[in-house]
């Protein structure tokens, strides 16, 4: 929680004036009382009915006073709330942002979204009622001791026993519950994961006629929070009835005590009256407060848990930023110097047990077209996964004109380099807002030139409203293979210096894939393309090949070389070239 | 517009007290239970009252009529304090079990909602209503039941205790008090709507965030940190706007209603302490009648916060409750047949569909599946492949026309026992967060880890799943982690490959594997589908080129049909798809 306040900071002003006019709230209504002593022990003693009247409109005015101060109190504490919240909630969501690939594969997508939303929706609650009542209870509280003690401080004295006795009860309570409190969040977790799975998966579930153990499943996760629930709730209902018993008890020893007081002559009946109404007071807050203190466990409970998604920091920086003033003069590689270089690459996923590459080797030159083929789980995406720098080397360097990405700005690296990733996911929006996504500020014509390319541009011309038509979450209005041209389009709108197709082109049919292949070697010269795919037909006209084994380098060539020398790739190709195997009858020319 | 608006209220009143009515002997319980609760709160006062009676003054105090008002407080007290406890347990009970009962109502309904249902709606708003929105929901009927009833009894157990003390401060105290009800009322009235517009602000704000994180890595891709942090922030400041509004216009309920009950109190000491003077009441009774003004009015204060949490709690219940109300599939034909080892006839007669009504893709489609065939589709991307096995899985209904399975309806025949005689491997793999060996078993729970290997064997993952760091016992996130989209897709044909389906269909289910592997699966399904039916999209020739019979879709149509020499020979669509294979 501590770590979260600073997120109160701008709300310095908010938040010391929200418990102040509270406090004023708070001093008035602590007035009340001795108001009507007053009114007994001398309007009603001495019949004096003008002393009545005017502590009538005194306390008319107590009032007035109160509801003024208040209502200012509330409206700080809420402007203190909800813009801590926004804050905080902005900046979770941008830490997220700033995340490494990494860290995003370990913490899992919703929890995240719990902590973005149900959690942080929690501790906004929490400082709410802090601002509004945390203050005004313990003023009420003590202000309520204070008071007695002017009036008598023998019966006073009781107080002095109550309240850290109370104190006990609340702050012992709410410790206890409040690890409860997190397990109840992580409950939520699972059953938020179960609900995603069962939204993003419900083909395959229903596919395979999962639906009942899907629900039972979700049952059991159901019905363990449900029981989570009742035990918090249970030790958190504790809280009202000893509280209850601890000043009922109070009031007791205070009459004893007001009675022997009285009797003596020390004290009179309506200071008894006071003091008694002071102890009900302590009580009525105190009730208001047991309800309120499970909100704020409850927040704090989640605040850790947004807290802990702060902890999660980028081990080491994804690029090294150096403020290197020098960098800009490097954009021509220096003589001999490959355009993009794999030095002895190897690496190892965090938590995973073997390498996934090991040892590649090779350059490439600017403007060369370069096709990674290989088996299944043989590493190629993970190799061009390495050149936008996604995942951090474990060995070995990547070299872009002669420099390690590592001390290339990331923004700028990422900038050169025009992805278009395995998966097609598009964005809601229309779609030349999704096109925007490769280059902020791309004009029509670069939208269309890029769809083009794409092979997409009838895709466009086919919707309604063009370019503006609307995409929605997650591109579901359109067909795998609709998705993926736009994704390439995406890709192009920013005419990057390396293009990277990750097997993008799968939901392609050949006619189309042909096609797209023609149009990108149009930008042969200026762009680099790396292609991996699985098909031999995409890659066989490559500049360069690069095979891979189990991430291992099988062989680096052109098609003729490696059809020649290399065994992983003849097999790769007469797997799919069956008739030109050679010794085969009615091979194509 | 608010009439419309609290009729939908009292609607979702309505639909949320059913929910309610399943735990009625807990609700009569904890009412009970409140009214013992309030009655001895109230009696308290009086024996204070009692007691402050006997301490008249110096030498007028009756010590043995004080001690025994003071055993008798202490004897009210534990039993309260028991009562309260026991209640409050009632009170979560019936909370988190009525939340619990939603819960579960909107996943069944999820499970039996038409595909079009998740097609169209974003994850992250349905996810909001399970989760958030529930949440909230249970807050506010949480604080509804702990302070409504008891709130409620207060009120009417001070009435009937200071009437029979004192009628005429009792009329004083009833003719004010409505008035806090009024402001309580209007407030609430007021804040619905800003609720409302808080509740859609968070789900719009969810749905991104769902999108956003969940596809993080495009967006890193794309270096689109910053827009997207631009575009997360305007939203979130149109939710600190609506909620700022909501919280603070609703928290205006409490001071007003506070500053109506210092109105109650000012005029019971006014009028008491005339009646007073006149020899009315005695100051011990006008004590106890300002501790019941209090104890009056504070219900009043705590129902006004109450109602203001419960309009909160409303309208998420609103729009929980509108997810467990929509619309569900048609369920199975009471006297549906269960489909069992199917001989794979597929017969489709004359089928008309289409998603949108004013957008036509099937049209009378019609084709004849013998057992054992080997059916593949091809064609453009988006000429009807997917919408073809929708329709097959019966995921999606025909608008017209039939679909037969051995000779029955597919509307016929439980939609259980129809899909599990399908196996299906989709290009867009799904994995669940879990181990290796739960993802493998997902249609067959109960297999053996030996048949798992056996599957996972067969579809050639085998060799990938034994070095990852724990085997099969790997457990993977949502989505997969960081398993290549080839090896997904090879857990996912070893799923199908455990279950043994007597029917397959395959779409696009082995793009991202390597061809060596594919051949080699392919190979593997063919040994173990003998004589059983199936179909194939894909785009990869080679892996259709085997079969029985080619089907080349166009906008919705078959345009050419036969096997791949035939097809070649007619030298049409196909003859030039294929030759744009060999295309540089």
């Amino acid at each position: 929680m501590r770590r979260l306040l600073v997120y109160l900071k701008d709300y310095k002003k908010e938040s010391v004036l929200a418990p102040l006019f509270k406090l004023l709230e708070a001093l008035f209504e602590l007035l009340v009382p001795l108001v009507m002593a007053g009114i007994i022990d001398r309007g009603i003693a001495q019949e004096d009915m003008g002393y009545i009247a005017q502590m009538g409109l005194c306390l008319l005015a107590l009032g007035a006073v109160g509801l003024v101060s208040s209502i200012t109190a509330q409206y700080f504490a809420a402007k203190a709330a909800v813009g801590f919240a926004t804050k905080l909630r902005q900046s979770l969501f941008d830490h997220i942002q700033s995340l490494s690939f990494t860290n995003l594969d370990r913490a899992g997508t919703s929890t995240l979204i719990t902590r973005m939303t149900s959690d942080i929706n929690q501790v906004q609650s929490g400082v709410n009622m802090v601002l509004r009542l945390f203050l005004r209870s313990p003023i009420i509280v003590f202000g309520a001791m204070i008071m007695a003690f002017t009036i008598d401080v023998k019966s006073a004295l009781v107080f002095a026993v109550a309240i850290p006795a109370l104190g006990v009860v609340v702050f012992g309570i709410m410790l206890w519950t409040i690890p409860l409190y997190k397990k109840v969040q992580a409950g939520l977790d699972r059953i938020l994961g179960i609900t995603r799975e069962n939204l993003t998966g419900v083909r395959v579930i229903r596919a395979f006629h999962q639906e009942e153990r899907e629900k039972e499943r979700f049952w059991e996760n159901n019905q363990a929070l449900a029981a989570l629930q009742m035990f918090v709730g249970k030790i958190s209902a504790f809280m009202n009835p000893v509280t209850y018993v601890i000043v009922n008890g109070a009031i007791i020893l205070l009459i004893y005590i007001g009675a022997i007081q009285v009797n003596v002559g020390n004290l009179t009946q309506g200071e008894v009256v006071a003091i008694v109404n002071y102890m009900s007071q302590i009580l009525v807050e105190l009730v208001k407060l047991a309800n309120l203190i499970i909100t704020l466990t409850k927040a704090l409970a989640c605040a850790d848990r947004v807290a802990a998604v702060f902890d999660i920091t980028n081990e080491a920086p994804e690029s090294k930023q150096r403020a290197d003033a020098s960098f800009e003069s490097v954009k021509e590689p220096a003589q001999g110097q490959p355009y993009l270089s794999f030095e002895h690459v190897s690496l190892t996923y965090q938590r995973a047990g073997a390498e996934t590459l090991h040892d590649i080797h090779f350059t490439v030159n600017k403007g060369e077209t370069i096709g990674i083929i290989g088996g299944t789980g043989s590493g190629k995406s993970s190799l061009v996964n390495l050149i936008p720098g996604f995942y951090p080397v474990t060995q070995g360097a990547v070299r872009l004109e002669g420099k390690d990405i590592r001390e290339i700005p990331q923004e700028e690296l990422r900038g050169r380099v025009g992805m278009v990733p395995q998966k097609a996911v598009l964005f809601k929006g229309t779609i030349r807002s999704n096109l925007q996504w490769g280059k902020p500020d791309a004009d029509e014509e670069e939208m269309w030139r890029a769809l083009e390319l794409a092979q997409a541009k009838e895709i466009v011309e086919g919707k309604p409203g063009g370019l503006d038509a609307a995409i929605t979450q997650n591109g579901k209005n359109l067909s795998g293979g609709q998705r993926q041209r736009l994704t390439i389009a995406r890709a192009l709108v920013r005419r990057p210096e390396i293009l990277i197709l990750d097997d993008s082109a799968s939901a392609l049919d050949y006619a189309t894939d042909a096609k797209l292949r023609g149009a990108l070697r149009t930008l042969r010269g200026n762009t680099t393309t790396f292609l991996v795919s699985q098909r031999a037909s995409s890659i066989r006209n490559a500049d360069k090949i690069i095979v891979l084994d189990d991430g291992e380098l099988a062989g680096v060539g052109t098609h003729k070389e490696l059809l020649e020398g290399c065994t992983v790739y003849q097999e790769i190709y007469y797997s799919q070239y069956p008739n030109e195997r050679p010794g085969q009858k009615g091979g194509r020319a | 517009m608010s009439q419309k608006k609290t009729m939908s209220q009292k609607e979702t009143m309505k639909r949320v007290l059913r929910y309610i009515k399943k735990y009625r002997l807990v609700v009569a319980l904890s009412l009970l239970l409140a009214a013992v609760t309030v009655a001895l709160t109230l009696y308290i006062p009086i024996l204070t009252g009692d007691a402050v009676d006997l301490i008249v003054g110096k030498g007028r105090v009756d010590m043995p009529g004080v001690f025994q008002i003071m055993m008798k407080i202490a004897v009210v007290m534990v039993i309260t304090a028991a009562a309260q406890w026991v209640m409050n347990t009632c009170n979560n009970y019936i909370t988190y079990h009525v939340i619990r009962d939603i819960r579960s109502d909107a996943f069944q309904k999820l499970e039996i909602l038409p595909l079009k249902y998740m097609d169209t709606h974003a994850y992250g708003d349905v996810v909001s209503r399970v989760i958030a929105d529930v949440d909230t929901f249970a807050d506010g009927l949480l604080m509804g039941f702990t302070q409504l009833f008891t709130g409620v009894l207060t009120i009417f157990g001070t009435l009937g205790f200071m009437l029979v003390t004192n009628v005429p401060i009792t009329l004083v105290v009833v003719c004010i008090t409505p008035v806090s009800f009024l402001v309580a009322r209007f407030i609430a009235k007021k804040t619905y709507s800003m609720f409302k517009e808080q509740s859609e602000t968070r789900g719009e704000q969810t749905s991104l965030v769902e999108e956003i994180v969940g596809n993080q890595k495009v967006v890193k891709c794309f270096s689109r940190e910053k827009q997207v942090r631009e575009q997360f922030g305007e939203i979130n400041g149109r939710l600190e706007k609506c909620s700022l509004k909501a919280i603070f216009f609703s928290s205006i309920t409490n001071p007003a209603t506070r500053f109506v009950n210092s109105l109650v109190y000012a005029g019971v000491g006014i009028f008491g302490a005339l009646i007073a003077i006149s020899g009315g009441i005695s100051v011990g009774q006008l004590s106890c009648f300002l501790s019941y003004a209090n104890q009056y009015t504070k219900p009043f204060n705590e129902i006004s916060g109450v109602v203001t949490e419960l309009q909160n709690a409303f309208v998420c219940a609103g729009r929980i409750l509108d997810l467990i109300e929509e619309e569900p599939q048609v369920p199975d034909a009471p006297d549906a047949k269960v489909l069992s080892d199917a001989s794979g006839n597929v017969e489709l007669a004359h089928v008309y569909f289409q998603y949108v009504p004013d957008k036509k893709l099937i049209q009378d489609f019609n084709l004849c599946v013998k057992p054992g065939q080997r059916i593949a589709i091809v064609g453009p991307t988006g000429c009807g492949k997917t919408t073809l096995i929708n329709l097959l899985m019966r995921f999606y209904d025909v608008n017209e026309g039939s679909i037969r399975v051995d000779g029955t309806d597919i509307r016929q025949i439980t939609r259980g026992s129809l899909r599990t005689s399908y196996g299906m491997v989709l290009q867009e793999t799904w994995l669940r967060s879990g181990t290796i060996a739960d993802n493998i078993s997902m249609g067959k729970p109960e297999a053996s880890r030996e048949e798992i290997v056996a599957a996972a064997k067969a579809a050639h993952a085998h060799s990938f799943i034994k070095r990852l760091p724990e085997g099969y016992d790997t457990v993977i996130t949502e989505d997969g982690g960081s398993l290549s989209q080839g090896q997904k897709q090879l857990l996912c044909i070893a799923r199908v490959m455990l279950c043994l389906p007597p029917m397959l269909i395959l779409d696009e289910a082995t793009s991202s594997i390597d061809t060596r592997t594919e051949i080699k699966i392919q190979n593997a399904f063919a040994k173990m589908m003998e004589g059983r039916t199936s179909f194939i999209v894909a785009h990869r020739l080679s892996t259709i080129q085997e079969a029985d019979v080619i089907l080349v879709m166009r906008d919705g149509n078959i345009i050419e049909q036969g096997d791949h020499e035939s097809l070649l020979g007619q030298g049409g669509f196909y003859a030039n798809l294929y030759n744009s294979q060999f295309a540089v």
